[in-house]
């Protein structure tokens, strides 16, 4: 012991490195791992523009056109067809309202199954949880499509697509919720002589309520952007518009309705900002 | 409140077109809709069944890895000049506060702007094909990572490594987005998936989706181990 520490106070320094050196050492791996990533990273990356055929030349070519287009954008104009933009835009708003809430409905029941504290057996709660990954994996877009197929093109479509494709989500969410509040409360409902309904009613809605009405809020903020572009398919909304618009190179309509487009995504972003503060505080809505 | 909610949901049931009945009259076609994109499988000759099923098995393979590229090329570009600009924004912090407002309303714009919406203008100007799907998701990741740069440099310094475990998060959603592109003509399997959901190709419609699902999964999977390698479970946020 006290030589050692003779060692280090007479600044023996290489001693003690000689002493330690397989502790200051890296072991090989981890130096091919320390240069190898950056190396990897690069690498990928130039072997995806050679694979992809990425030239430099369409991207000049595209960047002046690009240029064009974006001083085609100036002075805006509606070209005539606010009242069409604005018609387009309230259902866009309408698609995610509804979609939203129709979401929401379903996915109440379906996280009750799918919530370890809640639900009836085990191989349903795992059936519903796969069914709530299926529909999750599977873009709100995809669903569009498929709707547009099923119920003709118009608004409707988009309600049922959104309506859908939140169900996954919401339902997995939901369901977290529900498996993260207390036992004690139903326990003492129940044990007050209510049944098992009576429990979940008033012993857990009331625990789980704000944290679901947080992250209603939440989706129909993100379903508000993505109604914005499923009318690219056809299933209602502004998209339509913009892309009639693009296609028929009329930028400076394009221009107005990404504006309107931004506009309205601020009016409800900060809408909701403030009715989930003032239901949940500064919580945010997954937890 | 609930009346605001109950005026607001009619208002909009009229605007959205609405029609409970029209829902009912193509359930039908729905429910069938889901029996006719399942593959046929027989016992006597499965493999041959599960071959008539995955019948274009390494042409979407490629479409895929292709999806998968876009996606990387997407991710590596949004973050490096994110990385850029939002260091840039930060340096003049204390000098130039007009520099910091307009890199976060540029960061915003690009976050609020839908890929697909870029993804059809960029296919006007750059043509089809993946480039344009490439600087539609790029430009998104660039606005979404833009905004976590800018905050995390404004609280507290980041390290490169939380910068990049961002960007591994970012990648998996842009795989999902790059599989999407493609239905407005930027590449990657989007295009195919689209014209066999339009055209009613039944049972591609679940092959190619059901390829979609499982990559999307290893990667998750595999961006998770990736992550916890890169730093411990306990500082993930």
């Amino acid at each position: 012991m006290s030589t050692r520490h003779y060692a280090i106070l007479a600044g023996d320094q290489a001693a003690v490195l000689a002493r330690h050196h397989a502790l200051l050492a890296k072991p090989w791996q981890q130096r091919v791992a320390e240069a190898g990533g950056p190396v990897a990273i690069v690498g990928l990356f130039l072997f995806s523009i050679w694979w992809l055929d990425i030239s430099f030349g369409q991207i000049g070519a595209g960047l002046t056109a690009l240029f064009k287009f974006i001083g085609l954008m100036f002075p805006l104009s509606t070209g005539g067809h606010l009242h069409l933009f604005l018609k387009a835009m309230g259902e866009t708003l309408s698609i995610a309202l509804l979609g939203t809430l129709a979401a929401a409905g379903l996915a109440t029941p379906l996280a009750l199954l799918a919530a370890k504290n809640t639900s009836p057996n085990g191989i349903l709660r795992f059936l519903v949880r796969r069914l709530l990954d299926v529909i999750r994996g599977i873009d709100t877009l995809i669903w569009a499509l498929v709707f547009v197929g099923v119920v003709g093109l118009g608004p409707f479509a988009g309600i049922l697509a959104s309506a859908v494709s939140d169900t996954g989500a919401l339902g997995k969410l939901f369901s977290e919720a529900i498996e993260a509040t207390r036992a004690h409360e139903r326990e003492t409902v129940v044990a007050s002589g209510g049944n098992g309904l009576m429990g979940v009613r008033f012993g857990l809605v009331p625990q789980v309520l704000p944290i679901i009405a947080g992250q209603v809020l939440y989706f129909f903020e993100s379903n508000t952007r993505s109604a914005t572009i499923i009318g690219i398919v056809g299933a209602g909304g502004i998209g339509l518009q913009l892309s009639e618009q693009i296609r028929t190179f009329d930028f400076d309509q394009v221009a107005s309705i990404v504006l309107l487009i931004l506009g309205a995504v601020g009016a409800i972003d900060w809408i909701s900002g403030k009715l989930r503060f003032a239901i949940i505080g500064g919580q945010q809505p997954w937890t | 409140m609930l009346a605001g909610l109950v005026v607001l949901v009619g208002f909009a049931g009229r605007w959205g077109e609405v029609e409970p009945g029209k829902l009912l009259h193509h359930l039908a076609g729905l429910t069938s809709y889901f029996g006719r994109i399942m593959p046929i499988f027989r016992a006597d000759h499965l493999t041959a069944d599960v071959a008539e099923w995955y019948w274009n098995f390494f042409g979407w393979l490629k479409l895929l890895f292709d999806t998968v590229l876009i996606a990387y090329l997407a991710t590596f570009g949004g973050m490096v000049c994110a990385g850029i600009l939002a260091g840039l924004a930060a340096a003049n912090l204390a000098r130039n506060q007009a520099v910091r407002w307009v890199v976060k309303r540029l960061f915003e714009f690009c976050r609020t702007v839908p890929d697909l919406v870029f993804a059809l203008l960029f296919v006007s100007a750059f043509g089809l094909g993946p480039l344009a799907g490439v600087l539609a998701i790029g430009i998104h990741s660039f606005g979404t990572l833009g905004k976590l740069y800018v905050e995390a440099i404004e609280n507290i310094d980041m390290n490169p490594v939380e910068a990049v475990r961002g960007a591994g998060a970012r990648f998996e959603i842009n795989v999902r987005a790059g599989s999407i592109v493609g239905f407005v003509g930027a590449g990657g399997i989007g295009q195919d998936l689209f014209v066999a959901i339009r055209k009613f190709y039944y049972t591609d419609v679940s092959a190619i989706l059901l390829m979609i699902i499982v990559t999307v999964s290893i990667i998750d999977v595999l961006s998770e181990r990736i992550r916890h390698r890169l730093a411990p479970v306990e500082s993930v946020g």
